[in-house]
């Protein structure tokens, strides 16, 4: 903009003149904005103060406060309904599924951006495919490619399952980040005699680590959050290794412990606020790595 | 290059492209043969009997009534989304008026984002939990409850077949806002100020500034949210499964494709029926795809 500085002045005189207008349509904007963050927060905080509550007192008035704040029904919830369990068993699936797809994801999508040779092309459009494909359509085969291998309810199959299913969208968003950074760095390292893995792990991954970081975010809540694999690949034979979203949900379905109100809102609090808290710890980077996807 | 490349490039990519092969583009394919068969149960033997699966499809009344809830959700869900999304984002980032010549959003704009992106990080698994209590049918619900104080007989969220589907709805609605918030901020901040300015100075009050400026310099955006939107329209499994009564209930008013081929799969051992559906949801999904990039195509503002 050539005029940029001859406006200056006047933008300068508007601040003031706006002042009025503001106000019925600010009340008004933050009234929809307040509501809708109570909109937000009263479920979550209602599960919340439920789990200090008696059953009785959760089947009264929804907007009474317990009577007390004690941590038996936080207690039961861990160690009687197994969420403590549930909650390792998810921290140790996703740790190994969220690493295997960053290790692979980028070796692929490193290949795949730098690299000419017959068949990348191909290769390359065979993992973004699968982004558009709906997951319940592989549902029939894929549990019985898991079956026939042994591994139907072992972690090790849904460690496999997960990594699998998240290359596409890995490999698309990292590809695209390689081919942005520089290539005179790498170039200059293969010319003092750096192999080609060594640059890989020691250059490029270091200069991608801002991508590096926004992807393994997205893999990691993607993962945790993950109902439909477990629910498929680890039957009720084997609830000891069940994750969190599942082991929960099957809490307050199952009738026997259908009595236990505060235990149920504990077990389902339980679930919530490990990722509440890491999510307000790294809120900027949660959000932008979420929606890295959708900006390109 | 030089020294080794290939044994490098295999090096790299077997590992993944085997992974891949193995868990994700053999089942898609195998899917679409066993569509093709009469598989029932564990151990049985299939056989071949061509589109016979796809003509019961067609005659399946449940089949339909999943269809026809897509459709609505299709309607409802992404507008409504993007609506609200677009309305708060708005705000967030323009609503403040100019200062010191650059666009703020209104006091506070930083704690609502936080605040409204919130349940996007919870599993929505978790999310349809949460709802189970809040939207019980009788006067211990959460919202029957807050109903009853102003005397507002209690209303069957989700044991009404009219409006259990909305009421899901509104679930997924409560937790996509957030996140299209954050989306459309974005794309809101890559738009130069200079142009808000210049609008500014030229008289423009802040409903021009939102339909004339920024809705169409936000196409692009909007176009990337309508087809996440479409996309998870035609899941909706977890919270449906969660949440309904009676998992698609009540009487099949809210049931989904999905939860179907879940349930005919799992449950009920079909397993060439269940692909059978698996193919018509993929057919719909890129169908939807394909279309709306289709039909959003539009010249390309640059600036």
């Amino acid at each position: 903009m050539v005029t940029d500085q001859a406006h200056r002045p006047s933008s300068s005189e508007r601040p003031e003149k706006r002042k009025n207008p503001l106000g019925i349509f600010g009340a008004m904007s933050h009234l929809a904005l307040v509501i809708w963050a109570i909109l937000i927060i009263g479920p979550i905080l209602w599960t919340f103060l439920a789990s200090f509550k008696t059953n009785t007192e959760i089947f009264g008035d929804p907007l009474a406060l317990p009577a007390s704040f004690g941590w038996d029904s936080w207690g039961r919830a861990w160690e009687k309904a197994h969420v403590g369990q549930y909650m390792l068993n998810t921290i140790f699936v996703v740790a190994c599924s969220t690493a295997a797809t960053m290790l692979l994801g980028s070796m692929a999508a490193y290949v795949l951006a730098r690299y000419t040779f017959p068949g990348n092309r191909l290769i390359y459009f065979l993992f973004v495919s699968g982004m558009t494909f709906p997951v319940f359509l592989a549902l029939v085969p894929l549990f019985f490619v898991v079956k026939n291998l042994g591994l139907l309810d072992t972690h090790l199959g849904l460690i496999l399952v997960y990594t699998a299913y998240s290359l596409p969208f890995t490999v698309f968003f990292l590809s695209a980040f390689f081919k942005t950074l520089p290539t005179s760095v790498a170039e200059a390292a293969m010319m003092d005699g750096c192999s080609h893995t060594r640059t890989f792990f020691q250059i490029m991954v270091p200069m991608a680590k801002p991508g590096l970081i926004s992807i393994t975010i997205f893999n990691i809540l993607g993962q945790w959050n993950q109902y439909l694999l477990p629910i498929v690949l680890l039957s009720g034979n084997v609830e000891d290794k069940w994750v969190i979203t599942q082991g929960v949900a099957n809490i307050s379905t199952s009738a026997g412990y259908e009595a236990d109100w505060p235990g149920m809102f504990a077990a389902l609090s339980i679930a919530i606020v490990p990722v509440m808290i890491i999510y307000i710890i790294f809120q900027r980077q949660i959000q932008s790595g979420l929606t890295s996807g959708a900006v390109k | 290059m030089r020294h080794g490349k290939y044994p490098f490039i295999v090096g790299f990519l077997a590992a993944p492209v085997l992974l891949y092969v193995v868990f994700v583009v053999s089942p898609y394919i195998q899917a679409f043969y066993i569509s093709l068969t009469d598989w029932k149960g564990i151990s049985a033997n299939p056989q071949f009997v061509g589109l016979e699966n796809y003509s019961r499809l067609w005659d399946d009344e449940v089949f339909w009534a999943a269809v026809r809830h897509h459709g609505v959700l299709l309607l409802v869900m992404p507008l409504v989304t993007i609506v609200i999304a677009l309305f708060f984002s708005f705000l967030l980032n323009l609503g403040g008026g100019q200062k010191g010549g650059q666009m703020t959003g209104v006091w506070g704009s930083k704690v609502y984002r936080v605040i409204f992106f919130l349940p996007q990080v919870l599993a929505v698994a978790i999310v349809g939990l949460l709802f189970q209590t809040i939207y019980r049918a009788d006067d211990t619900g959460v919202i029957n409850g807050l109903l009853g104080k102003i005397g507002i007989d209690p209303v069957g969220w989700l044991i009404d077949p009219d409006i259990a589907l909305l009421s899901i709805i509104g679930v997924m609605v409560w937790q996509a806002v957030g996140f299209y918030v954050v989306l459309f901020s974005a794309g809101m901040s890559t738009i130069p100020k200079d142009v808000f300015e210049a609008a500014a100075l030229d008289g423009a009050g802040r409903f021009t500034l939102f339909f004339r400026i920024t809705l169409p310099l936000l196409w692009d955006t909007m176009q990337v949210a309508w087809v996440y939107l479409g996309i998870a329209a035609f899941d909706a499994f977890a919270l449906v499964q969660v949440l309904s009564v009676d998992r698609g209930g009540p009487d099949n008013s809210t049931t989904v494709l999905p939860l179907e081929i879940w349930r005919t799969a799992f449950s009920f051992s079909k397993f060439g029926y269940a692909s059978a559906m698996g193919v018509a949801l993929f057919f719909m999904t890129i169908t939807f795809a394909a279309l709306t990039l289709r039909v959003t195509r539009r010249e390309r503002i640059e600036f």
